[in-house]
């Protein structure tokens, strides 16, 4: 069979065919970086740097292509992952275009087809993409006013852009498809390109069904685990017991015997099989693990003891930021001590692609969050340029970070590798996904503050133990499949990076006024438990301590919590959302029934991100160990919201994922096994202890710049559930997570 | 030969009998509705209904079926005509990744066939068995009570779109 078979339509139509469409020829950056700093709409400044993506992709063709029948395409190097992506980037490009968002086609990351914009992390997608498809799509508008005003043969000014025409005096009217030419989008961004004021908006800010829903409730195809090209062959992987296995012996005679087994793929350490039918692959996976020796060897830390293992393996020590002085005096000093245990980003659905080698090109539909880097990855391992491996991204289940979703892209490019001509789908099984994704790394954290007569603080350190965060793709050593190949592409070494971004040290340095200040990040480059990016990074494990322990601050200077946060904060916008939550919660002194305590936290997500505060009710049963969160109120600024209902139901989700994180959730092993291969050693929220009510107040700010919102709950759900947890009981919980047996151990019971 | 009667048709499947019945939807009658999450009956993204009951096709050989009425979301509407539950999740925009909805679909259309005034804490308890991982489950409560209230004949007037409101 053809690849083009199997191509998205866009390419059907041939791109850099039609007459009267424009060419798109964009250059590909060298590497998109994760993101920086937000670049703001709007905002003046002396040298003008290009508003978000534009910065690495300027060229206005790459992101928006209009045709001769004024049919309008977007161009993304994002993807969409479950937060709304595909409907609110349509509403802002529909915005500017002055046409309806669901008359727009969005073409997502696809490494032959859209700018190259990195990862989709770090809550960035409407910051970076969405800023850069604002600004594109307001300068296109003005290019066809332009191009009208010569053939309208009007001023500019007595011209305007309304669905999908530019209109003028008398009944004057010119399509879009009539306007455009070829290469008249082949233009540079400028930086100065003016936007619609928001009192202007029609689609931003505006409720809108998202697209990809209906689709996914009655049975479309909707997943990369969905796929069914003509041709298309099951394959499972066969992976070690643990990490480092080396095979030894492997009598694959009898699993080749099988019923449709087309091919036992063996390369080193990795192993797969290829077969007719799904049930016959994951037969002959069985089979073959049966016959599959291994060599294995302990390595792994103890899990009882991860803040010894974290002390001594530190490597290098990272100044995160140093103000005033080292020690000042006060009248008294507190401290503590925070742990968190490794834990998994386990998506619902293990993680799959779909890869066929065609004419000496890899093509590889994945739900990777990272089409470019992923492809870099897989032609090192595969041997070949980058020109011969093409990723397509195509929606998996939801992933929050780097799950398997690389490693599954990884495998069947590999197994495809050994079937040419035919798509191969490989299918991770719970066990695989729930063993060998990259973990959320284990932390310990140190605080410490001085406070002065008053209560207030005057000095504060704070140390932080740690190994990256960050181990994507990278070279073929950061897959899977490189690393069990023959080849045995090694890791890439992890290196101690501080950058406003953050990484482990996100959130470290806390937003509170604090005139002397130490924070330090203690690396550990050691990663005996493969661990990566889990939503929010280390800003959970940071927040969850610096909000734990204002707590402790506000109950020593005998304070309110609400009240001690306001008076050491500066930022309006900041004050603004913990009243918001604390009002909307109804925040008092009143006591509360015996076993019930009420929690709240606040940060502003990686410091430059979208500030969250949220307030909530708990329930302590003693005798069970068991935490029942009630009620929750969450109050959100992340500026010009674009799609409040997104806004809502990611905020929804994260305070009800970190919630499950924080009560439930630690990957467990020995010294050579990890020990969590499914959902009963590795239990997560149920629908029996979820909230009653959860409440988002979105506090909209149009016209400012779009702020990262996707992962700003996941820190202050953890603080707020143990200041709940301590407001019930009069104890504290340092350790995440918590279990029902450190409720106990805390209540002595 | 296996006949399955699957959303109102019959079908002739040419599979070993003993394949899970949720491999012989997705791959021999390629419906995408329900989803391989564990295979261990723990996660619910794989449940159907058959004869009326919530189950997890991973774990139910495709011979133990036959002759049973399975329906899957695709038999509950379609995406021109969306049959109440799907509308519910629709006007409740009751999704994120959405991996997990269709299961979840499957076992609130069963209690409510069974129990079509099951109550708001009926609903949480059905869903037990069934993981959410986007943390999409207040929506998905209220989603199964509307659609609850749309087979009832309840109109539209109590009815509030989440875009709108903000609660959870
Ligand atoms: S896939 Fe059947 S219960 Fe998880
Ligand atoms: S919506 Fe993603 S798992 Fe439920």
């Amino acid at each position: 069979m053809n690849a083009s078979n199997l191509l998205p339509d866009v390419t059907r139509r041939g791109f850099l065919a039609g007459a009267g469409a424009l060419v798109v020829c964009f250059a590909i950056p060298a590497e998109a970086q994760e993101g920086e700093v937000p670049s703001a709409p709007g905002a003046q400044t002396a040298k003008p740097k290009l508003p978000g993506s534009l910065a690495d992709t300027p060229s206005l063709d790459a992101w928006i292509r209009i045709d001769a029948d004024g049919s309008i395409t977007v161009f993304t190097g994002k993807a969409e992952l479950g937060q709304g992506t595909k409907t609110s980037l349509r509403q802002i490009a529909a915005e500017e275009l002055e046409v309806e968002p669901a008359s727009i086609r969005l073409i997502t990351a696809d490494t032959a087809l859209t700018p190259n914009e990195g990862y989709t992390a770090g809550s960035q997608t409407i910051q970076n993409s969405g800023t850069a498809i604002r600004y594109a799509s307001a300068q296109v508008r003005q290019i066809l006013v332009a191009k009208a005003s010569e053939k309208l043969g009007a001023p500019v000014e007595a011209l305007k852009a309304e669905a999908g025409a530019i209109l003028g005096p008398n009944g004057a009217k010119a399509s879009y498809g009539e306007l455009v030419s070829a290469d008249v989008l082949h233009v540079d961004a400028a930086a100065d390109t003016k936007l619609k004021p928001p009192t202007a908006y029609r689609a931003i800010g505006k409720p809108f069904a998202r697209v990809d829903i209906p689709a996914k409730v009655t049975g479309g195809e909707a997943y990369v685990q969905d796929m069914r090209p003509p041709g298309m062959v099951h394959a499972r992987v066969v992976r070690p017991p643990s990490y480092g296995a080396k095979l030894t012996d492997f009598a694959d005679a009898s699993v080749k015997a099988m019923p449709g087994v087309i091919a036992v793929v063996r390369d080193g350490d990795f192993l797969a099989v290829i077969a007719e039918q799904e049930f016959q692959a994951v037969r002959a996976m069985r089979a073959m693990a049966g016959v599959a020796k291994w060599q294995e060897q302990p390595g792994l830390p103890d899990q009882y003891d991860l803040p010894a293992f974290l002390e001594k393996s530190v490597s290098e020590i990272g100044t995160v930021t140093s103000v005033g002085a080292d020690s000042v005096p006060g009248a008294r000093t507190l401290k503590a001590q925070f742990t968190r245990a490794y834990q998994m980003h386990a998506s619902i659905g293990p993680s799959s692609a779909v890869a066929m080698l065609d004419n000496g090109l890899t093509t590889v539909w994945t739900h990777t969050q990272g089409v470019y880097p992923d492809r870099k990855a897989i032609a090192q391992m595969l041997g070949v340029p980058e020109e011969k491996v093409r990723c397509i991204h195509t929606e998996g289940s939801g992933c929050y970070g780097h799950n398997g979703a690389d490693d599954a892209a990884a495998d069947a490019a590999l197994i495809a590798q050994k079937v040419a001509g035919k798509p191969v789908r490989v299918q991770w099984m719970r066990d695989q996904e729930h063993l060998w994704e990259p973990y959320g790394p284990a932390m310990l954290t140190r605080a410490s503050a001085t406070l002065d007569q008053n209560g207030n603080i005057v000095s504060w350190h704070y140390d932080l133990w740690s190994n990256s965060h960050g181990t994507r793709p990278g070279s073929a050593g950061s897959l899977i499949a490189g690393r069990l190949m023959a080849r045995h592409f090694p890791p890439d070494p992890a290196k101690l990076q501080i950058s406003p971004l953050g990484n482990g040290d996100r959130n470290a340095i806390p937003l509170y006024d604090v005139p002397n200040l130490r924070v330090n990040w203690h690396f550990i480059a050691d990663m005996p438990v493969r661990v990566s990016s889990l939503r929010g990074l280390g800003a959970y494990s940071n927040v969850f301590s610096i909000e734990s322990f204002m707590d402790e601050l506000a109950l020593a200077a005998n304070a309110d919590p609400v009240e001690y946060r306001l008076r050491h904060l500066k930022d309006p916008r900041a004050k603004k959302v913990i009243e918001v939550a604390a009002q909307k919660f109804g925040w008092s002194k009143d006591a509360l029934p015996e076993g019930r305590g009420r929690g709240f936290a606040f940060a502003k997500y990686k410091n430059h991100a979208a500030y969250l505060a949220i307030a909530l009710q708990a329930d302590v049963d003693s005798d069970s160990g068991t935490i029942m969160v009630s009620r929750v109120v969450a109050a959100v600024d992340c500026g010009e919201a674009v799609a409040p209902d997104s806004i809502v139901n990611q905020t929804e989700g994260g305070i009800l994922q970190s919630m499950s994180w924080t009560l439930y959730e630690a990957v467990h092993f020995d010294s050579t096994r990890i020990s969590s291969p499914d959902w009963s050693t590795y239990p997560i929220l149920r629908f029996s202890t979820v909230p009653d009510s959860i409440e988002v107040q979105v506090v909209d700010n149009p016209g400012t710049p779009y702020l990262g919102v996707a992962e700003a709950a996941q820190g202050p759900t953890a603080g707020a559930i143990a200041n709940a947890f301590r407001s019930a009981t009069g104890k504290r919980i340092y350790d995440l997570p918590y279990t029902r047996e450190r409720v106990k151990d805390a209540l002595g019971v | 030969m296996l006949k399955l009667n699957v959303n109102g048709t019959s079908h002739d499947v040419d599979v070993d009998p003993a394949t899970p019945l949720l491999y012989v939807l997705r791959n021999d009658l390629k419906l995408n509705g329900a989803k391989f999450g564990c295979g261990l009956g723990q996660c619910g993204a794989c449940t159907v209904m058959v004869d009326g009951k919530a189950v997890f096709s991973c774990l139910t050989p495709a011979m133990l079926v036959e002759g049973r009425e399975i329906k899957t979301v695709e038999g509950l509407g379609t995406i021109d005509a969306p049959g109440p539950m799907q509308k519910a999740f629709i006007e409740q925009q009751a999704a994120q990744c959405g991996y997990c909805i269709a299961g979840m679909m499957m076992r609130a259309q069963a209690l409510l066939e069974a129990k079509p005034d099951a109550a708001d804490a009926d609903i949480r308890q059905a869903l037990e068995p069934n993981l959410c991982r986007c943390g999409t489950h207040m929506r998905i409560l209220r989603a199964v009570a509307r659609a609850r209230d749309l087979m009832q004949g309840k109109s539209a007037d109590n009815m509030a779109p989440a875009a709108a409101t903000g609660r959870g």
